[in-house]
Order: C-alpha cells, then sequence, then structure tokens
C-alpha cells in the first residue's frame, strides 16, 4: 500500500474544468432582458449541486428555495410564498457551515432586494415583466443602436463604403468610434459562448480604413423646414445632432467655446489613439450637411459671450452639449504649486498643439482612468525622463482599459499602486519636488462590489518629481446655466432620459454634461436622441434610414476560432512621437474575423422580432 | 437561375427562393409546422429540417437547415430525407408533442391539424419525453379562445397580429424555458385591443386558439317545442361551408345549404343577404343625407357592418366614433325586423323566438352581445352566433350528406336578396352596393350593375388570379411601402365617382393593419375621402376569422369571385329593388331613416367604449 499518491486529474474531472470554463464564458454572453427570478433559480441549482450534503439547511433548504421558486415561476405564489422564500434563506445564511450555503443563500437575499418588483409581478401578473427589446446583443449594448451584425457581413464582402453608410445611419462618427470607442457592444457578444467576442471595433476600422468616411458620400438631405437649431457645444454629442438635424431638413447652428471642433476627441484623446487627420474626416462629412459653426463663441454671461437666452429666443430649438471640461482638485496641501496640473489643462494644451515642456522632467499622474493613461503615455512622448502613476487601488481596480495600462507600462510608466496621494511637496520659489502619498492596503469590499483601499500601518513615501498631473475626473461647467434657469442635480444639468430640459420647452441637453464623465459613444448617442425628439418637438417626423441591403447569412462552419487582435507598434519606437501607433487587420484577418460573426440579426430571436431597426 | 439538386433531382430556381420553395417546385413538399409565408418565416420549430451536403470550396460540412429560410445556393446537394433528418425531424415533432396536449379526439382541429397529421405520417405512436403541458387559465365565455395546452409556440398568431392587422394583441411572454405566448402586456385578453377579427385562429396550425362553441345552445333551441328558430346565413358563408366537407362544386350550394339547415329542424331558413339590402337603404340614404349637410357632419362616413372594424375604431380612435355610419350591421338589423316585423306578421311572441345567425365571422358573437343590440324589446336581437366553422360541425354531427339533399330556396318574407346584398361579404361590397342605391336616388334611375367596379380588389374579381396568398402579401406589399401595378397603394383601393355632379372620393381598405395605415394618413391629412369601406379581415367576410381553415392558404379570392358570380348570376342587383325589402318599408318601417328606423336599425356605437366583458351571452 502506498502511503501517499500523487493526485492526478481524470477525464471525467478535466472534461468538468473544461465545461466550467464554458460555463463562464457562457455567463458573459447572457442574453440582456432575461427573467431575473429564472435566472436565481437556475444559480440556485447550481450552489445546491454544489452542496457537500453535510448540513441541512444547505442540502435541504437550497432546494426547498427552488421549489418556492418554482411556485413563483409557475404563478402558485403569493406574496406570503415571498415572505417564506425570505425567511428560509435567512435562516441557510444564519446557519450553513461554510460559503457554499450560506454565499447561496445570500444571493437569493442579494435577488429579492435587487429584482424586488419583478417578483412581485410573478405573483400579480402570474407572467415576467421581463422582455427582450433588442434581441441582437451586440446592438442591444450599444447606445447607440448602430448595426453591427449588419456592418460586420458588409465589411466580410469588402463592401466598405456600404458599411460606412449603415453606421452613419446611427452614429455619425465612424472614424472616432473605429479607432477609440470603448466597444460595450463586445462585452455579451454571442460568440463568447464559443471562444471569444468578436473584435467589433477592429472590423469597423477596416471599414473606415478603407472607406474613408470623407469619400462616403453623405445621404440625401431633406426638404428644408426653415427651423434652426442652436446647438451649445461643438463635441461628439453636439456634432451628431447637428449631423441628423440638418438631414431632417433642420438647420443646426454649432457654439464651439474653443478654437477647433471635436470636443473630448480633440481636447481629451492625444493623436497617438485618435490621429487629428481621421477626427478631421469624420468633421468634415458632419459639416458637409451644411452645419454652421462659430468657433471661439462661448455661450455665457460674461463679457464678449452670447447669453443663453439670446438663443432661446433666436432659435426653434437648443440642445446643451457642453461635455465636462473642468478639472477636479485633490484638495490636498501643495496643489497649487508650480508644475501641478490638471489632466483636462495638459490635454487642452496638446490638442491645440501648445505642447508642454516636460522635456527631461520626472512626471507623476495621479488617477487610474483612461485619461490618466492619456497623460502618462503623452508625458513620455513629451520626453519626460520618468513617468509614474499614483493610485489609490490596485491595478486591477484601474477604471482605464486593461490594454490602456499595460500599453503605458510597456512604453515605461512606473505604478504606483496602493498609493494615495497625501500632500505635494514645493521648494522656495514654489516648484513641485516630491508627491507625498500615504500607503495604502486593500480593504472590505463596498456595495458596488469594488475593494476599497485603507490607511497602512507605515510611514508616508515621497515619490521625488516635478510635475504632478492631476487626472482624477472632470467637472461641468454649469453655471451659466444654472443661472439661465435650467436646473443642475448633482453637477450636472438635468435632462430627462428624452434629453428634454425639464421645465425649460424648447431646450435639450446631453452627453458628458447631463451624464457626468462618459464615452463618446453614449455622447454620439444623446445627439441622436436628442435629434429625434427635437424633430418630433419642431412638429415633424423624419425618418433617418440607410438603403444598404445587408448581405445573407452564409452556410459556413462556425469551427472555434482565436479572436483577431489588432496589433500595435513596439513601445520602444512609438513611445518616441505622437503618431498613431495601433494598425488594422488585414483583409486575411479581416475576412475571418468577420466570419466568426454569428448573425443574431437572422439568427435566434432576431428572426422573430426583427434583427434590425431600419430606420429611426 | 441558381442550380441545385434535390433528393436526385435537379431543380433551377430564382436568387432568393427558398430550399422549401425549390422543393415544391419539383413536387417535394418538406413538412412543416411554424413556417407561415411572409408572415412567419422564424425556423423555430425545426421540422422542416434537410441536410446540405458538405463543400470543399465553402468550408462547409455536411450540415442540416431549415429548408424554409435558407436561400439556395449554386450547386447545393439537398436531401431532405437522409437518415440524420428523418432522426432530426421525429426527434423534434416528439419533443413539440412532449409540450401539447395529444388528445386529438377532442379537439377542435382534429383532422384539420399539422402537426397531428406530420406526427402521423411519421409514425410516431408514443412521445419518449416526460409530459409537459401548460396550463393557462382562459374566461371561457369570451368568444375567443385560447388553450395553452395546445399551443406549440410557434409565434404564428403573434406575427398576423402584428403584421397583417397591426393590433399587437399578442406577444411572446417570458424568457428562457417559460417563454410563450400571451396577451401583451399585462392585459387580458378581456381588456386588451383585441377586435375579435379571428385571425389569429384561422392561422393557428393547432388547436390552441379557437372560438367559443355555442353549438349546444343552438341544439337546446332546437329541441325546445316552445321555441321559433329564426337563422340567417350571411353571404359569405355560402362560399365556404362545403370546403371542410370537400364537396363537388355541385354539393355545395346555396340551396343545399338551405337544405342542411331545413334537415338540422330551424324553423325558419333566412337570408342575411336581405338585411344587406336593408342596410344599404338605409346607409345609402344615410350617405346622401351626409353629403346633403356636410357641414353638420364629420368626414369621412365610415361603413359599420363590420364588428371588427366598429372595434377597432372605438379602442384606438374613438374619436372617430361619430365618422362611422349610425346603421346596424346586416346581422342586427337582421335580428330587430325578426323580433318585430317578422314576429308581427306571424303573429309569433318574439320572446318565442330564438334569433341564430351564422356568420364567418368571431366578432359577431360580441356585437351580438353588446347591451345596445336589443332594440326589439324580446332579450337580444340576435341570440346565438355561429361561425361558419360551426355550422359546419353541426352537419357532421347530424351527419348530413348534402350530396343527398334537394336545393331548397330561402324562407319568406326575409329570405329575398338581391346582388348587391351577396357581395357585402367581400371587400369593396358594401361600397359598391351602397352606391347602386345612391346612384338612383339621386340620378333617377339605375346605373349598370357594374359601373363601380373599381372598388373591387383586382385580385378578387379576377377568379384566374392567384389568390392563395390574397390579403397577406397584400398587406405585406404596403408594410415595405409598395405600389400596386396600377399605382394604387396595395392595401387601399381608391376611386372617385360623379354622384349628382359632384365628386365622391371613395376609398375601400380590407385588414386591420390597412385600417390603421389609413386613419393615420386620414388624421395627418395625407388623404381625403368622403366614403370609407373598411373590412377587418384581408378580403373581407370572405377571409374571415370564422371561416373554415386551410393551414398555410388563403381562400379569400377563391370565395370572393364565388360571391361575384352569385352577384352576376342574380336577376335584381339593386337593393332599393328587392321586393321584400321594399314591402317591409310599405308595411312597417315607413321608408329608409324613418323614425321607426332609426329605433330599430340604426345605434350610434358609442356603447363600444365601455368594454361590456361581462356579457358575452
Amino acid at each position: 500500500m502506498s502511503r501517499l499518491t500523487i493526485a492526478t486529474p481524470n477525464k471525467a474531472q478535466l472534461t468538468v474544468e473544461r465545461l466550467y470554463k464554458d460555463l463562464e464564458r457562457r455567463i458573459i454572453a447572457s442574453p440582456p432582458g432575461l427573467c431575473p427570478v429564472d435566472l436565481q433559480l437556475s444559480f440556485l441549482r447550481l450552489c445546491h449541486a454544489q452542496t457537500c450534503g453535510k448540513c441541512s439547511p444547505c442540502r435541504i433548504g437550497l432546494g426547498q428555495l427552488q421549489n418556492l421558486l418554482e411556485d413563483v415561476l409557475e404563478g402558485r405564489g403569493s406574496l406570503k410564498t415571498l415572505d417564506l422564500i425570505k425567511e428560509t434563506a435567512s435562516s441557510i445564511m444564519d446557519s450553513a457551515d461554510c460559503a457554499i450555503g450560506y454565499e447561496a443563500a445570500h444571493m437569493v437575499l442579494a435577488g429579492m432586494e435587487g429584482f424586488k418588483e419583478d417578483y412581485k409581478h410573478h405573483i400579480e401578473h402570474g407572467k415576467c415583466s421581463c422582455h427582450i427589446t433588442q434581441p441582437v446583443p451586440c446592438v442591444a449594448l450599444c447606445p447607440a443602436g448602430v448595426d453591427i451584425p449588419g456592418y460586420i457581413a458588409l465589411v466580410r464582402e469588402e463592401r466598405y463604403e456600404d458599411a460606412v453608410k449603415l453606421i452613419r445611419k446611427d452614429n455619425p462618427f465612424p472614424t472616432a468610434c473605429a479607432l477609440i470607442c470603448e466597444h460595450p457592444c463586445e462585452a455579451r457578444c454571442r460568440r463568447n459562448m464559443i471562444d471569444s467576442s468578436v473584435n467589433i471595433r477592429g472590423l469597423k476600422r477596416m471599414a473606415v480604413d478603407n472607406a474613408r468616411a470623407n469619400t462616403v458620400p453623405v445621404p440625401e438631405k431633406a426638404e428644408s423646414t426653415g427651423k434652426r437649431v442652436a446647438i451649445v457645444g461643438g463635441g461628439p454629442g453636439g456634432l451628431s445632432a447637428a449631423y441628423y438635424l440638418e438631414l431632417m431638413g433642420h438647420h443646426a447652428v454649432v457654439f464651439e467655446e474653443k478654437g477647433k471642433l471635436g470636443g473630448m476627441l480633440r481636447y481629451g484623446i492625444p493623436n497617438y489613439r485618435f490621429p487629428r487627420e481621421r477626427l478631421q474626416e469624420d468633421i468634415d462629412t458632419i459639416l458637409s450637411t451644411g452645419v454652421e459653426v462659430h468657433l471661439n463663441t462661448r455661450i455665457g454671461n460674461g463679457e464678449g459671450e452670447i447669453p443663453f437666452g439670446r438663443l432661446r429666443r433666436e432659435y426653434d430649438a437648443v440642445y446643451v452639449a457642453i461635455g465636462a471640461h473642468t478639472d477636479k482638485k485633490i484638495g490636498i496641501e501643495g496643489e497649487d504649486s508650480h508644475g501641478v496640473m490638471s489632466a483636462v489643462e495638459m490635454l487642452r494644451h496638446i490638442g491645440d498643439e501648445e505642447m508642454p515642456d516636460f522635456k527631461d522632467k520626472t512626471v507623476v499622474v495621479v488617477g487610474g482612468g483612461n485619461v490618466a493613461m492619456d497623460c502618462t503615455r503623452s508625458a513620455i512622448r513629451l520626453g519626460a525622463k520618468k513617468v509614474g502613476i499614483a493610485y489609490r487601488r490596485r491595478q486591477g481596480d484601474m477604471t482605464a482599459l486593461p490594454e490602456e495600462v499595460e500599453g503605458a507600462i510597456a512604453e515605461g510608466a512606473e505604478l504606483y499602486t496602493l498609493k494615495a496621494p497625501y500632500k505635494i511637496e514645493a521648494d522656495e520659489n514654489g516648484n513641485v519636488t516630491a508627491l507625498w502619498v500615504e500607503p495604502q492596503i486593500i480593504g472590505p469590499i463596498d456595495s458596488w462590489g469594488r475593494a476599497r483601499p485603507i490607511q497602512a500601518d507605515v510611514p508616508l513615501q515621497r515619490i521625488p518629481c516635478d510635475i504632478v498631473v492631476v487626472a482624477i475626473g472632470q467637472g461641468i461647467e454649469t453655471r451659466d446655466f444654472e443661472e439661465a434657469g435650467l436646473s443642475v442635480k448633482r453637477g450636472t444639468i438635468a435632462a430627462m432620459s428624452d434629453s428634454e430640459v425639464e421645465d425649460v420647452i424648447g431646450v435639450f441637453a446631453g452627453g458628458d454634461c447631463v451624464t457626468g464623465p462618459a464615452t463618446v459613444i453614449r455622447a454620439i448617442a444623446s445627439g441622436k436622441v436628442a435629434a429625434a425628439n427635437i424633430d418630433e418637438f419642431l412638429g415633424y417626423h423624419h425618418v433617418i434610414a440607410c438603403d444598404v441591403e445587408i448581405p445573407p447569412v452564409s452556410y459556413e462552419d462556425k469551427e472555434p476560432c482565436g479572436r483577431i487582435q489588432l496589433s500595435e507598434e513596439e513601445a520602444g519606437s512609438r513611445k518616441k512621437n505622437f503618431d498613431a501607433f495601433e494598425c488594422g487587420m488585414t483583409k486575411q484577418e479581416a475576412c475571418q474575423e468577420a466570419g466568426r460573426c454569428l448573425r443574431c440579426d437572422k439568427y435566434g430571436y432576431g428572426s422573430l422580432k426583427g434583427g434590425r431597426a431600419a430606420i429611426w | 437561375m441558381v442550380n441545385l439538386t434535390i433528393d436526385g433531382l435537379n431543380v433551377s430556381v430564382p436568387e432568393g427562393t427558398t430550399v422549401m420553395k425549390a422543393a415544391a417546385q419539383v413536387g417535394i413538399e418538406i413538412p412543416h409546422l411554424c413556417f407561415l409565408e411572409d408572415i412567419n418565416e422564424i425556423s423555430a420549430c425545426k421540422v422542416c429540417v434537410v441536410e446540405m451536403q458538405g463543400k470543399e470550396e465553402t468550408k462547409s460540412r455536411t450540415k442540416l437547415l431549415t429548408s424554409c429560410t435558407s436561400l439556395v445556393e449554386e450547386g447545393m446537394i439537398i436531401y431532405t430525407n437522409s437518415p440524420r433528418v428523418r432522426k432530426v425531424r421525429r426527434s423534434n415533432v416528439e419533443l413539440i408533442l412532449s409540450q401539447h396536449d395529444c388528445h386529438c379526439a377532442t379537439c377542435s382541429r382534429s383532422g384539420n391539424c399539422n402537426l397531428q397529421k406530420i406526427s402521423n405520417d411519421l409514425g410516431i405512436l408514443e412521445v419518449p419525453f416526460k409530459e409537459e403541458v401548460q396550463k393557462v387559465p382562459w374566461d371561457g365565455n369570451f368568444p375567443l379562445i385560447r388553450d395553452s395546452r395546445k399551443c406549440i409556440k410557434c409565434m404564428r398568431c403573434v406575427q398576423v397580429c402584428d403584421k397583417v392587422q397591426d393590433m399587437r394583441v399578442w406577444d411572446v411572454q417570458n424568457t428562457g424555458s417559460r417563454t410563450t405566448v400571451d396577451v401583451a402586456g399585462n392585459k387580458t385578453i378581456e381588456n386588451s385591443d383585441c377586435t375579435l377579427c379571428g385571425q389569429c385562429i384561422t392561422h393557428c396550425p393547432t388547436g390552441a386558439l379557437r372560438e367559443r362553441y355555442d353549438i349546444p345552445k343552438v341544439f337546446d333551441a332546437l329541441a325546445d317545442t316552445g321555441k321559433i328558430t329564426v337563422v340567417q346565413v350571411a353571404p359569405a358563408v355560402r362560399t365556404a361551408w362545403g370546403e371542410e366537407l370537400s364537396l363537388a362544386p355541385e354539393d355545395f350550394t346555396e340551396g343545399k345549404m338551405v337544405a342542411a339547415l331545413k334537415r338540422m329542424g330551424f324553423d325558419y331558413v333566412f337570408d342575411t343577404n336581405f338585411a344587406a339590402d336593408l342596410t344599404i337603404m338605409e346607409e345609402g340614404n344615410e350617405l346622401l343625407e351626409r353629403l346633403g349637410n356636410p357641414g353638420k357632419y364629420a368626414w369621412p362616413m365610415f361603413t359599420s357592418c363590420c364588428p371588427g372594424w366598429v372595434s377597432f375604431v372605438s379602442k384606438r380612435y374613438p374619436k372617430y366614433l361619430r365618422n362611422l355610419s349610425t346603421a346596424k350591421s346586416p346581422q342586427q338589423m337582421f335580428g330587430a325586423m325578426t323580433k318585430t316585423y317578422f314576429a308581427q306578421k306571424k303573429g309569433i311572441d318574439p320572446h318565442n323566438i330564438c334569433s341564430i345567425s351564422i356568420m364567418p365571422c368571431v366578432s359577431k358573437k360580441r356585437e351580438a352581445s353588446l347591451s345596445y343590440m336589443r332594440s326589439a324589446g324580446a332579450g337580444q336581437d340576435v341570440d346565438i352566433v355561429l361561425t361558419t366553422r360551426e355550422l359546419v360541425r353541426m352537419m357532421r354531427a347530424e351527419h348530413i350528406n348534402p350530396k343527398y339533399l334537394k336545393e331548397e330556396a330561402f324562407d319568406s318574407p326575409l329570405g329575398e336578396s338581391t346582388g348587391a346584398g351577396v357581395i357585402f361579404g367581400v371587400t369593396g361590397g358594401v361600397m359598391e352596393a351602397a352606391l347602386r342605391t345612391a346612384y338612383a336616388v339621386v340620378e333617377g334611375h339605375n346605373c349598370e350593375p357594374d359601373a363601380f367596379k373599381a372598388v373591387r380588389d383586382g385580385n378578387l374579381s379576377d377568379p384566374s388570379g392567384d389568390n392563395c396568398v390574397l390579403g397577406i402579401k397584400e398587406a405585406q406589399g404596403l408594410l415595405e411601402g409598395g405600389k400596386g401595378g396600377d399605382g394604387r397603394t396595395l392595401g387601399r383601393r381608391e376611386a372617385d365617382f360623379v354622384l349628382g355632379g359632384k365628386t365622391l372620393h371613395t376609398c375601400t381598405v380590407s385588414g386591420l393593419g390597412n385600417a390603421e395605415r389609413l386613419m393615420q394618413d386620414i388624421m395627418a391629412g395625407k388623404v381625403h375621402y368622403d366614403f370609407v369601406e373598411v373590412m377587418a379581415c384581408p378580403g373581407g367576410c370572405v377571409g374571415g376569422g370564422g371561416q373554415p381553415i386551410h393551414d398555410g392558404c388563403e381562400f379569400a379570392g377563391e370565395r370572393g369571385s364565388k360571391l361575384y358570380q352569385l352577384d352576376q348570376r342574380r336577376t335584381l342587383r339593386h337593393s332599393h329593388e328587392n321586393p321584400e325589402v321594399l314591402k317591409a318599408y310599405e308595411e312597417f318601417l315607413g321608408k329608409p331613416l324613418s323614425h321607426k328606423a332609426h329605433e330599430l336599425l340604426h345605434s350610434k356605437h358609442v356603447n363600444e367604449l365601455v368594454f361590456e366583458t361581462h356579457n358575452y351571452i
């Protein structure tokens, strides 16, 4: 008899391990709009299968909870059933031996709290209140509802111009989104059930690289209505609204405070991510519809500025899309020293091609978002000797896209994680000499599921530096608008989901100034929503459509196949300049990647409820 | 053209053809359940699967496709009965049966059910799966019954209601394994927008949707020696009743239908066409009255004989209720006349009359039960309404073989009718009949009977046309913004006529989806008409929700042509020439629009607003 043996997994165990992975990917690709109670029951079944069977609350209780949930779902339940579910789950939570039991019960309780209304709806109506409204996952998750399977199919057929036209039906910034969209569309891509999501942004890039937006003509405009709409802000939201309003036959007049159009696309995103000439392709296309632009024109109550009231009087409607362009302060000692600058300020200068002098300087960027990464990577390109990122939490907690963080590291940035800024040290001339940080340990998880940093039991640390860039978020310059009667809540302009501003007739608002700093695609979507509702407000019902025919599905096999990633120039050379470094796909790559799309517009629920909104 | 082989046969079809259609061209009918051309192409049941042989050049392996939605490709090799296909088709039917109430003997669609036929064809004598039949409660008093136990979730009802009728009464409910069909939103069928058009019934592949069966009440009335049973038969019924009995054309006549009803024991067999002529007298004169006082009325004037349409107006556009003609539908005029004029003439206490109607319609069941349809003062003017399908079932229950019946005539005095009354059963018919009479009133002489045939549906009046998909295609064409070959918008027929020196703009529409678009255009001021006829069902009553069901085929065209033939053959083709109608005015009503006529033959339609959900007879 051997005293000990080396455990090697058998075939069954290995298969189960693989199935766990399959299930993980399947959960990622869970379609939006499912009944939460039904899902809860399925989760509970899995939890119950994991029980060791020793303790009665877990072994029996999780099973009885399933029976009760079944009653709710089958219309046999009453409000008493809900009480019993709650009591039983609480008992299991209180008495189960291990996490298998008490965490399972905790999930049930969390669900009963989180989707209480759905439980009640089942009890009261005997059916679920959930509906799958948009059956195609990527389209459902794109704020602008771009016809993604449609343009992927077009890219596959190398019909790039048609792809751009189709994208533009819902998004007049195809180039911007091809280069820098955060691609929420990819999150629940059904392809995850087979291997991994389709590289949607990469395929869009293939379209705009091969059919430059400014070479693809815009659709014919509707007959002029004679209506004039003022748009405050020439960023992605304002210009999107302007584009669609012009197509609908209204005249859009854009007022931009800065010297150039583009908003955060120009003044927030550096050239190496989104080259200016590519931005210009989208802007030129939009302007080709006849949008009138007034640059260096601020709407406000200051000298030489146009008061908001005048816009209201002189235009049939007003759209406020001023974005979020003011900086936020950390509020620590020494923040007013020379050498401390905000991210907004730094990127604005770069946007106007006034490059800050970082040559041979040591720079510390405070923050962990995408803007912090932009500042870091810009600082490296400006010739800084050393650039570090000070962040309160861990690398994995950063809100920046992981590839942005990794890109910055590859280009030589240092990460000072778990370091909360404490004070800024300056010399006698007021010039920054160091950032003092308070080391942290990662601590309890808050109700949002994020681990909170707590003060570490160690002394403060000094990080010597010449420049501190504060990239901890942006605010909105709401004052002039508040004075003009627009209501402001928690620092943002209070607009409704149809972008109308409450109680101010004819005034609409959207984008970052309503949501707080968000993504480009959300700003574009707001512009689209505003255009539609301004059109209705003006008494019209113009329809935006696209006559591109979508290719049919092919009968190819859907074999598992890796996802094509876009390649980048090597870190050592790209960090020396502001040139774009991301490379598009080759035709071979694009064709293979587009072929991975499962065409949810044609299969599944899409074939029942229609896979696309051909008009809006 | 695309060339492919199906089961070894060479087929050449245009690009964009489905494999199922291509197979049909060489006589291969691939079994299918959920598919309904142009309406429900969702490849859900997976019964129509076929095997496509793999191809090197397209990097595809041999695989199964659903033939209903898969388009042909050059060089395709298809097998509709490979071992793999056989196995999968059978398995999918078995799975569907595991969630289906298979008590076929007690099902309304027994013998006319595709699921039953396919299961039987495949020799499925046992289902290897656990039975999981869903039972959702339903108010059995409502004229439309949904039996969840029989629903196979093919979604046809959802799609017909959405795409053809645009009423959106049904929707997919719940998600995941509990996905089913139910009334949309949090409504019950009673408080939904359902107009009872019955198109969901006639497009259901199984017995999950049906009308409420009222046959037992009729048998009770027939058995009651104290009751005088008076039955009226709507025009569209006579075009369709023989379909389900597979009768030869010579056995499938008006006369044999009358004979069958008499054989069953009805005391008086009358023709709703009589009341159709009466309707024209009232409605035609009402139109002239309105035209004479244009400022007094809302325009355009709408016909009011289709209860589905009246219900649509009251639920969706109550402001337009005043545009409806106040004339009751022929069914209701008939009921009122039965329990007054006829009763008096025969010296019968109207309380002892059981007034029964046979209609191609489900909505008529509700119309008859409305509280303001009691003008004669002896209960409801129409006591019981049967659909054409129920009539056929009654004949079968009474084991009547029409082959051996002798033709019989309708009884008098409510049995005479003109060609104008006959064509009420087809879209455009009411309009045409009304114009024939209005012309005579204004001009003082009759027009050519076919003078107003411009209002007819081209597909219907031409019996040689491809009528199989009438109405559906028509509606679909409009959905896609299509126009008819002659420039008319599909689904809507406009015609201008000069009447008394003035131009009368008319419009005729069938199908509620078309009606919805018409209302939108009227409200937007895009169109202006004087007189508008709307029928809720595509093709009019001939395509009604109470007519015999033929899975996947529309028979409205064929049936409509029959009505036009009947009109053609009548010696009297103008309602104002119906001698029995004239006599009724002389003896009883006075003249059209008289006080008495208003009392018995008109209503304000406003009561439809109060949903009378408690009283379905």
